[in-house]
């Protein structure tokens, strides 16, 4: 038996986007879970706890002190108010996680895309690969922290399971744009700016408190930030609420989502074609 | 001559101002082995980087397997095992678990792969590290490693920049007698080198580069044929004074080369002249009568060391 | 007669570490100093203002306002945090990313030498970090009583617990991989989250209090709170918080040392 990968890159020469995409973006999440097998399985659980010690700490000793938060649904404890945000915040950090750092650490520490990309692969195969695989780990986190709030009695209808898709969306979007944003990175010091930026997004994100502590203007910058629209768009899937708000929360992430990916593919390939 | 592989007419390649690869015309034939032989920064891996459809030229014409890098880059890879200059091992995997995925990068079946591994880890004389990380290998064992995985998907071109630097001795043997091995195999090797040594033991042909151009393109015994003569003076006199006797010792030797540490005297019979000198009562420090190699090839055609 | 003059060497070896590493640190002065300005604006705006506008709505807590609760252990927090990392990277950097110990080996300075060097140098950065954290605080007027300027050496005590520590275990570990990841998650945010540093620590149920207990973060923020408004602490408490940190501190160096020794010397 002979090797067919010839015959296999032949047999793609006129499908779409023959020259960037080679069909097989299912390999590089092969390889991801190879190594997430053997040894990164530790960095990866312990993410889903962070979330949790957030709402285990601010819900309930903060919320010893603060009572309960009137909102439009009716009064609900802190915990219940803030979960949606830990939620979405943590879909942030694991996407920004594993599109950021990590894929800076494989762009020009390791050089492992620089090995892909000498086989038949393409980068659309890389980028969707890593894409996909931030997104499983999202969708998992997702998935625990929600049956976690379930079983704190924290939610109050199934709509709450929303959260799960709603969280995974806000994970592509952050994924696709962080990944877009770290190709055009050089340095360790310029990776410092996404904390520079993410973290006031976090504290300024209302996550804990009603945005109306802020003045007008300063409530405007903030929705227009990703986080919020992240927050918004699982609190109001997770309530049910749907209307004209949370199809503006899900357009800005298609759009972040469309970008990101756009710009991703073009980068990857002109780095590596350079 | 047999079926032509590669073929480079008036390759170009230039970053801004800079031109590192300046028109360059070249053909590989089938199962041949073939060498850039130059120092660092003549361009050679630039021409690999464009050869494995990872790199666009600027302008010139290039067909590999006759098809075009620029236009069928996925289909040119699938034909080539490339090794690059620095090591990109997937770390957090093992042996075997390297050879695998890179094979699945390939879209090749995990039955082929499997069937393929035993016979590139006893290639690579890995059999014994096949479930270990690789961050504990060593060097040379990395190397071999990189060079079974690119075999993974049976390439007709194996492209290997710059193979065995960073080794030693013992390990750049190993590595020397897997590619030779091939090679009687058949599969077309690309090698870019700036060692003479390996040039001479690797390479049927050769192209000499040196600031993005072709010096000179033969075999190595055909090069040194051509461009030195049958035998080396290396005489020393100390740094002070080599340079003092370069103007006593010209008339006697065909041609002399002048380095800092020390003065290269070529002629037919090393051992005769070194006789004459010694006649003339002028005792140098040192002397080495040695056969002419492709670094004074390179010597000649430039006016520069190979290694610096 | 050019000579490394041993003597000279043998007693200030750690004084020329330090150098060099704060000579490193003066290349990025900018950007620690924004941070050491822009971080505590950011967290007494967002959670000060922000969740002290829910608390303080509320019934308030100890009697203060959120804000001069906080402040303290915000000042700790920070001191720990910096001072963490400004052991944990050279450390790393030392042993395996540029391998510049086994340079510094090579003289005649010692392995502990070394250690204390990359520790004294971390303590300075804390210093400049922790005075301008507490001006910010001062502005915001969340500092109360008059011996509010002692909180600045309590967070330096803090800071040196932690760092101490940190050396010890960042010289330990041969393979980073996730080592940050896991320092991060599994030390620096249950510490930021459970040592009584947003409320109370006897708000927490008792198994979780334990936590708190050997948090350096909480025996600092105690000792903040008792001087920066009137929170009360006895003789006692006081006598433990400090005796606490202080044992981290001389405990953490003396490890280093001998981890610092065991690695450089095999």
């Amino acid at each position: 038996m002979r090797s067919n990968a010839v015959e296999l890159s032949e047999g793609r020469i006129g499908k779409f986007g023959e020259k960037y995409y080679a069909g097989r973006p299912q390999q590089v999440l092969l390889r991801n879970w190879l190594s997430f097998k053997s040894s990164a399985w530790i960095a990866v659980v312990s993410g889903f706890f962070e979330p949790v010690l957030y709402l285990l700490s601010f819900g309930y000793g903060i919320g010893e002190l603060v009572g309960n938060i009137s909102t439009p649904g009716g009064d609900i404890s802190y915990a219940a108010y803030i979960a949606p945000g830990l939620l979405a915040t943590s879909a942030m950090n694991g996407a920004m996680l594993d599109s950021t750092w990590n894929v800076f650490f494989k762009l020009n520490e390791s050089r492992l895309y620089k090995a892909m990309l000498a086989t038949s692969l393409g980068p659309l195969d890389v980028a969707l690969g890593e894409i996909a695989w931030a997104l499983m780990r999202g969708g998992i986190y997702a998935t625990a922290f929600t049956a976690v709030i379930a079983g704190l009695g924290l939610v109050t209808s199934w709509w709450a399971l929303l959260a799960i898709p709603a969280a995974i969306i806000v994970a592509f979007g952050f994924a696709s744009f962080g990944m877009a944003i770290t190709s055009f990175m050089k340095s360790h010091h310029q990776m410092n700016f996404f904390e520079i930026f993410l973290l006031p997004m976090f504290l300024f994100s209302g996550a804990f408190y009603p945005l109306t502590v802020f003045p007008g203007w300063a409530q405007a910058i903030i929705k227009a930030l990703p986080l919020r629209q992240a927050i918004e768009l699982v609190t109001r899937a997770m309530s049910g609420e749907f209307g004209i708000n949370i199809l503006v929360n899900f357009t800005y992430f298609m759009v972040m989502i469309c970008v990101g990916l756009f710009f991703t593919t073009r980068r990857l390939n002109a780095l590596f074609m350079k | 001559m047999s079926e032509k592989l590669i073929v480079a007419r008036g390759l170009t390649k230039t970053y801004g101002d800079f031109i590192a690869v300046d028109g360059i015309d070249f053909d590989v034939a089938k199962g041949e082995s073939f060498g850039f032989l130059g120092p660092n920064g003549a361009g050679k891996s630039t021409t690999m980087r464009i050869i494995g459809a990872t790199s666009v030229r600027t302008s010139g014409t290039l067909t590999i397997l006759g098809k075009d890098p620029e236009v069928h880059g996925p289909q040119i890879r699938a034909h080539l095992g490339v090794v690059p200059q620095q090591d990109n091992l997937d770390n957090e995997l093992t042996v075997s678990e390297n050879i695998f995925i890179y094979g699945r990068y390939f879209g090749l079946s995990s039955s082929f792969i499997n069937r393929k591994i035993p016979e590139l880890l006893e290639f690579a004389q890995l059999e014994e590290k096949k479930d270990t990380k690789v961050e504990a290998l060593s060097g040379g064992m990395k190397r071999r490693l990189t060079i079974a995985r690119s075999l993974v998907s049976e390439p007709d071109i194996l492209m290997l920049d710059e193979p065995t630097t960073g080794l030693d001795p013992q390990a750049r043997h190993i590595l020397w007698d897997r590619l030779f091995r091939l090679k009687e195999q058949g599969v077309t090797l690309l090698i870019t080198t700036h060692y003479m040594d390996e040039a001479e033991q690797l390479c049927d042909r050769l192209i000499v580069m040196d600031k993005g151009k072709i010096m000179a393109e033969d075999s190595p015994a055909q090069l040194i044929k051509d461009y030195s003569t049958k035998e080396v003076l290396e005489v020393r006199f100390g740094s002070d004074r080599n340079q003092e006797m370069v103007d006593v010792l010209r008339p006697l030797a065909d041609r002399i080369e002048v380095l800092p540490d020390r003065i290269l005297l070529y002629a037919t019979d090393g051992e005769q002249l070194l006789e004459q000198i010694t006649a003339k009562g002028i005792h140098p420090n040192t002397s080495l009568v040695r056969r002419s190699s492709l670094e004074d090839v390179f010597l000649r055609l430039t006016g520069r060391s190979l290694v610096e | 007669m050019m000579s490394a003059n041993i003597r000279k060497v043998s007693r200030f070896g750690s004084f020329h570490v330090a150098e060099a590493r704060i000579r490193n640190m003066l290349k990025w002065a900018g950007i620690i100093l924004f941070a050491a300005v822009i971080n505590p604006t950011l967290y007494l705006v967002s959670i000060g203002i922000g969740v002290g506008s829910l608390i303080d709505a509320n019934n308030g807590v100890n009697g203060v306002s959120y804000l001069t609760f906080l402040a303290p252990a915000l000042l700790a927090s920070a001191a720990i945090q910096g001072s963490s990392d400004e052991v944990i990277f050279p450390v790393m950097d030392g042993f395996k990313w540029n391998r510049t110990f086994f340079g510094m080996r090579s003289t005649p300075l010692t392995a502990r030498q070394i250690s204390l060097g990359i520790f004294l140098a971390a303590m300075a950065r804390a210093i400049v970090s922790i005075v301008i954290y507490w001006i910010v605080l001062y502005l915001f007027g969340a500092l109360e009583s008059d011996t509010a300027w002692l909180a600045m050496p309590a967070a330096l005590l803090a800071g040196a617990s932690m760092a101490a520590v940190m050396l010890a275990l960042a010289a330990k570990i041969e393979n980073e991989n996730f080592f940050f990841t896991l320092v991060g998650r599994f030390i620096m945010i249950p510490m930021f989250l459970f040592s009584g540093t947003f409320y109370p620590l006897t708000q927490m149920p008792i198994f979780l209090q334990f936590f708190g207990w050997i948090s350096p973060l909480w025996h600092a923020t105690e000792l903040g709170r008792y001087l920066t408004y009137d929170y009360p602490l006895s003789g006692l408490q006081l006598f433990t918080h400090l005796g606490v940190l202080s044992t981290m501190v001389a405990v953490g160096l003396f490890l280093s040392a001998r981890v610092f020794a065991k690695r450089l010397e095999k």
